[in-house]
């Protein structure tokens, strides 16, 4: 038992998520359905692929709220370009790249300029999605049809295993041993304890965080590519406002939002469990207002919960 | 050690609540009780023995404008004896409505019926559904240039010369003289973005050549924005003699800042004349700003008009009724009959100009 007190906040998500799974499938027999539920999930791969950075960035202590901008401007510029005549495959190959530039950026205005992450990337969030409309209007650029629905595809055949929920644990799997067994990690959750601290014990503050937020505009990217895939089309306001559904998703999953403390895997616990309260809400025929006001309670029990639990910080 | 002990209800709290979360419509009571005897099956309404299910998705929730669709639609279900439910999300961004697609067919709708928020986002999800043989009416947004991609398209009027309309009914009121602006919705709002096209188009006659379009705004369809908005064009242009807001929520709020600022045609603060509003709106909302002159007409179709078709269609599909396919016809009760146009539309009517004579006559 005292082994798994420091792991509290995790335990909360996993144990709502599972107790969200059961009333769900015991309120509404629809619910368990493994095609649509399976079907359903896709369309949080975005939200996923964007917590998981985000849980390293809030860990650092600091907030990304423009990697949904991010994500519309590389799908913007990857059309454009495929536009200009490039082939798509080479400018899906470059979507990473670019939203990796994007984030150096900020990184570069958070790190080595030292100012607020959350007024930088709340500029940043603004002008990337200006940058998006900009390029393409308000109307939607087809992407082709040989790069529609990777969602479709199975990586196991002849079950529901499907791209993006592989893609997902991979990005999952990849992002938890770089912050938990890694020196950069461990620089990550000392920047988020106490960067003053850090900095005199030889951690290049600076570094670590343009690294981070390189690391959120990559995924960021690929994200884009996901989403140009799922919908077919790229617009500017692709997942415009998800970057909150991402943040709930981190803060909910036990991440301290003043850094410090945060594994992956409770964020995607939480998406997870966010994912099945509006599954399941939503099946069992419960109207918008209700899904909100409930997330919004976990939410506030999940934070109320953390600060009981660990009692560093007031 | 006892608080945390009440902290840990506060989540079953709220998964109670996700519980008790009443759904939409009654689900089916159970036939009987321990000890009394079976009872027998209720009858069904429809030909196969199951009941017809069709699921209304506005742009948004807490739209009244929704709400007036929603009316009609209800009231033609319930007298045909078809289970019918309005869902949706709060914000009306491009993708929102995929996942009420989704749980509504999984719920076992038969025709999704539903005000598009982007005009292609959707194709994939629609396209999904229509291979589960789920049919798909859009009404008030269709999906413009995608129109494949869904059954039919129920429009309000005929939109072909919408802004243009609007130009001139706009012009003859200020006698074709004076600066012009535009409030709109969200820069990338389809149905928006055409009728401003329209209007460009029917600028370039020299009949209005007096009265130049000076300024467009957008008002992202919030009342705060659009206010602000408003409050801006009288601010920059001082000269100005009209806005048109193609837009309900626009409307109201331009309206209401020309009331409170005294620059309408009578008011305290005029100047040359003072500035008028235009457009769409719902007549509850505009009827203190048309008997005070604020907006000598406004313009709407009936969102319930447009309901009491579109429940008609959808069932009429449903049934098999008709074919999805130009020349159609499809009889809309009490309304008539309508005929399946170009790219499969249907349109419900003419618009209703509403004027200080005529809008306490209309109740929504």
């Amino acid at each position: 038992m005292k082994r798994l007190r420091p792991f509290i906040p995790e335990l909360v998500a996993v144990g709502l998520l599972v107790l969200a799974f059961v009333i769900s499938a015991v309120r509404e027999p629809k619910f368990l359905d493994i095609a649509y539920l399976f079907d359903r999930s896709t369309l949080y791969t975005e939200t996923a692929l964007l917590a998981i950075a985000l849980t390293l960035v809030i860990v650092a202590g600091h907030i990304d709220l423009s990697c949904t901008s991010i994500l519309a401007l590389v799908g913007a510029v990857v059309i454009t370009l495929h536009h200009k005549g490039l082939p798509f495959g080479l400018c899906a190959a470059l979507a990473p790249v670019l939203g990796g530039l994007l984030g150096a950026f900020n990184g570069y205005l958070i790190g080595k300029r030292k100012l607020p992450s959350l007024v930088v990337t709340l500029a940043t969030m603004a002008l990337f999605r200006g940058g998006a409309q900009i390029l393409l209007g308000d109307h939607g650029e087809k992407v082709p049809e040989s790069f529609q629905h990777f969602e479709k595809l199975t990586v196991i055949p002849k079950t529901y295993f499907q791209a993006p929920l592989a893609l997902t644990l991979v990005f999952a799997v990849a992002a938890g041993l770089l912050l938990h067994k890694t020196v950069f990690g461990r620089q990550v959750y000392a920047v988020g304890t106490n960067a003053e601290a850090a900095r005199y014990s030889g951690v290049p503050v600076p570094s670590v965080l343009m690294r981070l937020f390189m690391l959120s505009g990559v995924v960021a990217g690929i994200a884009s590519l996901t989403l140009l895939s799922r919908l077919g089309v790229a617009r500017f306001d692709h997942a415009r406002g998800q970057e909150l559904d991402a943040i709930t998703a981190v803060v909910l999953g036990g991440t301290s939002i003043f850094g410090g403390r945060g594994t992956v895997i409770g964020s995607l616990a939480a998406l997870l469990l966010i994912g099945v309260v509006q599954t399941g809400m939503g099946v069992a025929g419960i109207k918008v207002e209700s899904q909100v006001t409930v997330i919004g309670i976990l939410l506030l029990v999940a934070v109320l919960l953390a600060n009981l639990t660990s009692r560093r910080r007031r | 050690m006892k608080r945390r002990t009440l902290l840990s209800l506060v989540p079953l709290a709220a998964l109670a609540l996700m519980t008790g979360c009443k759904p939409d419509e009654p689900k089916p009571t159970d036939g009987g009780t321990a000890g009394t005897k079976p009872t027998v099956e209720a009858p069904k309404a429809g030909g196969d023995g199951k009941k017809l299910k069709i699921v209304f998705i506005p742009k948004n929730v807490g739209n009244p404008y929704f709400d007036g669709i929603n009316k009609g639609m209800e009231e033609v279900c319930k007298a045909e004896g078809v289970e019918y439910s309005m869902t949706g999300p709060a914000q009306a961004e491009a993708t929102n409505q995929i996942q009420y697609i989704k749980d509504e067919v999984q719920r076992g709708a038969n025709v999704i019926c539903i005000a598009a928020n982007s005009v292609d986002a959707l194709n994939g999800t629609l396209d999904e559904i229509r291979g589960k043989g789920v049919k798909v009416v859009t009404v008030d947004a269709d999906l413009t240039g995608n129109e494949s991609h869904r059954d039919l398209g129920i429009f309000a009027t005929d939109f072909s010369k919408f802004g243009g309309g609007l130009v001139e009914q706009m012009g003859k009121e200020i006698n074709y003289t004076g600066e012009v602006a535009i409030l709109s919705a969200t820069s990338d709002a389809p149905n928006q973005n055409f009728w401003i096209k329209q209007m460009k188009e029917a600028w370039k006659d020299p009949k209005y050549a007096k009265m130049p379009l000076v300024d467009l705004v957008y008002g992202d369809d919030k009342p705060e924005k659009s206010a602000t908005e408003m409050e801006g064009l009288l601010t920059k242009h001082p000269n100005l003699k009209a806005v048109i807001a193609p837009t309900t929520v626009g409307v109201s709020a331009a309206a209401k800042v020309a009331q409170q600022r005294g620059v309408y045609p009578g008011g305290a603060n005029a100047k040359n004349g003072g500035v008028t509003v235009f457009g769409l709106g719902i007549p509850s909302q505009m009827k203190s700003f048309i008997k005070d002159g604020v907006t000598p007409e406004i313009m709407l179709w009936s969102p319930v008009d447009m309901g009491t078709v579109a429940a008609h269609v959808c069932i009429g599909l449903a049934k098999g009724e008709f074919k999805a396919e130009k020349g159609a016809k499809i009889k809309v009760g009490t309304m008539g009959e309508r005929e399946v146009e170009d790219l499969n539309k249907v349109v419900v009517g003419p618009p209703v100009i509403f004027t200080k004579d005529n809008v306490d006559k209309y109740n929504f």
